[in-house]
Formats: C-alpha cells, structure tokens, sequence
C-alpha cells in the first residue's frame, strides 16, 4: 500500500516533468457508488453483492479481484441468459474500466459471488469488500447488507 | 455467424462426435432464439407429474387449473437470479394488488437435492405470501421441465459445491391452463405486468 503510493506519487512527478508514464491509477481514482447485497440464509449458500465502480482517472483501471474478509472464495461473477432464456454464472475474469468509464454490478449481470461464507450475512450488518486492481491498488467499501428481497441499493 | 458454424460442423462432418457437437450448439446458442413455436409449453392439462408444496401438499398440474398461473424454475442455492426473479415477481404482485389475488404464483426448483419441503418453506418465506415453493423426487422435476419445456443443468462450481443452470423465464397460463406467454429474465415491470394482466383478463374471457 505505502509501495503504491509512492510510486503513484512519483508517476505524478515524471507526468509533470512531461515524461510519459505507465499507467498508474490510485484508488482515489475509482469511485464505487451504491453497493448493497443481500442477507443470506445461513453460511452454505454463496451471497451475491452489486455496486457501480467508477474510474474517474485518466488511465484504464483493471479490476483483477476481491477479497473480503466474509467469504473465503470472493470472485467477480457473470450471469448470462441465452436466447432460450437459460441463465448461466460464470467467473468473469480480469474487468477493464476505461477513464470517465463505471461498470455495474448488477442483478443478472456482474455480481461479486461471495462464496464460502465465513458467516452468515445479516440484514442490516455491513462486511469490509476490497477490489484489488492490476497495478497493485485496492478500494475497500463497506457494503451494507439489505434483505434477501432486495431489488436494489434503496430497498 | 451460425451459417459458420453449421458449415464447420459440416465439414468435420461425419462421426456421432459432430452430431453431438451439433446438438449441443444447437440447443445452447442455436437458432433456437427468441423461443420457436415448438419450444412452448405444453398446456397443463396435458403435463403429469407430482410434486410437494412448501406446507407439504401433494401438487400437480391439476392444481393450477381453474385459476391463472404465474411459474419459474430456480433453486434456492442461487445467489443472483433467483432471489432477483422473486423480487420482481413480488413487486409485480404488489403492483397488481387485488388483481393478482386470485392467481397460482409458483416456484419450482431444479435442484431438490438440497431444496427439501422445509428449505422452500424457509425460502419462500421471505418473499410475496402468494409464492409457493414446490420440489420433489428428481424425475419429476424432470417430467415438470419438459412439459414447460424448460432446461436445466448441474454445473460444477469452483468452490467445490454446484451451481445450477437454468431456464429464467417466468411463464404464464391462462385458467384453461392454456399457455399465454413468458417473461423474460429481469424484464422490466412496464412490459412484465401488462403481460400479467393478459393471463390474467383471458381468464375472465372464458368465465364469460
Ligand atoms: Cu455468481
């Protein structure tokens, strides 16, 4: 972490002194907006948690992975449904955002797939999720936990 | 792009392994599309099976004759489509109000290996009163989702555990039993409940 921001620091110099850098985005430059989730009953079932992720910067962000301490297997996760009208989830990979660019975690879309629950998750409670990016910087939010019902972040 | 494919398949040609390739292609991306004529569901006087109902009622077809019904398949292991599915649903059924009382709103599952009678009582239990949550012996949920025409698949999950693929639709029949249509996964409530109240006024046609 004191790593990443050091060498953000020193990109930010070299991009003053008019040398060109390699992308370096800092985690002041993901913005993540409405994150919820919703209870789960008991800890066997996977939870899922959605939010908007935001890259304000001026280079490409890639989200590369999550963890948490709630769920010992976080992954980002895709559902699609074919034209026969058959979902399927599957882990969806290393996620680039471009600058000025968001991606939704979304019922039916990307979702983070809390799987492994180390605890039961509980309306009304928030759990700590980290986005680990690919040049080695992490946004954590505190994603608040709505109820099994829930449509969306106001529910 | 699936002229493509039928020619690959075609030039690799010959054995039972292109058919099975074929097949597969077929029923998972093929042109199957916006649901053909032959893949709707049968009416329900025409389906047979039996199954068990969250408060432990022996349920068939005969059950949602005489009122309109409301279907879905899922699985309460399901961490995204399914509670979404039964969220709208929910909100459709709120927005009906009174409309929608006399409705059969049913959620079947395709997993009831872990979905016992007690698991949809629990699960049922946290979305619309009018949902009922109905499971049985795994050869009947297969009789139930053929006569839907609706598939489903055990997928291996990389947490050791399994996940289930599934047909998402929501579908419609008319008091007759007869097929009215389908909703589509996460459809928007704008188009979902005027497809509601079309099952909905057929059924007050045929009182009539
Ligand atoms: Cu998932």
């Amino acid at each position: 972490m004191k790593k990443y921001i050091l060498t953000g620091t020193l990109a930010a110099l070299l991009t003053l002194g008019g040398l060109s850098v390699p992308a370096l985005a800092g985690p002041e430059d993901v913005v993540v907006e409405n994150a919820w989730s919703r209870a789960s009953i008991g800890m066997n079932r996977p939870g899922a948690a959605y939010m908007t992720i935001r890259n304000t910067g001026d280079e490409p962000v890639t989200l590369i992975g999550l963890t948490t301490p709630l769920a010992m297997m976080p992954e980002i996760h895709e559902t699609k449904t074919n034209a026969e009208g058959v979902s399927s989830m599957s882990p969806a990979g290393e996620i680039a955002i471009a600058p000025g660019e968001s991606i939704a975690l979304e019922p039916g879309g990307l979702h983070a797939m809390l799987m492994r629950l180390q605890e039961p998750m509980t309306e009304g409670d928030t759990f700590p999720l980290t986005l680990l990016f690919d040049d080695g910087g992490e946004v954590t939010v505190e994603v608040p936990i709505l109820g099994i019902a829930a449509r969306g972040p106001e529910d | 792009m699936q002229r493509r494919a039928i020619l690959g398949y075609g030039a690799a040609g010959v054995g039972a392994v292109a058919l099975m390739l074929f097949v597969g292609w077929w029923r998972v991306d093929g042109p199957g599309a916006p649901a053909p004529v032959g893949q709707r569901p049968v009416t329900l006087t025409e389906m047979d099976f039996r199954l068990t109902d969250h408060e432990g009622n022996a349920v068939g077809p005969e059950t949602l004759i005489g009122r309109p019904t409301m279907a879905f398949f899922g699985f309460t292991y399901c961490p995204d489509v399914c509670p979404t599915t039964l969220s709208d649903i929910s909100g459709w059924l709120d927005d009906l109000g009174d409309e929608a009382d006399e409705m059969n709103v049913v959620f079947i599952t395709v997993d009831p290996e872990r979905d016992t009678v007690e698991t949809m009582a629990e699960y049922v239990g946290y979305f619309h009163p009018a949902i009922r949550g109905w499971t049985g012996p795994e050869e009947q949920i297969a009789r139930v989702a053929d006569g839907f025409r609706a598939t489903y698949e055990r997928v291996p999950a990389e947490s050791g555990d399994y996940t289930m693929n599934h047909t998402a639709s929501v579908f419609l029949f008319a008091a007759s039993g007869r097929f009215v249509t389908m909703i589509d996964y996460h459809e928007p409530k704008e188009f979902a409940v005027p497809k509601i109240r079309r099952a909905l006024e057929e059924e007050m046609e045929g009182a009539t």
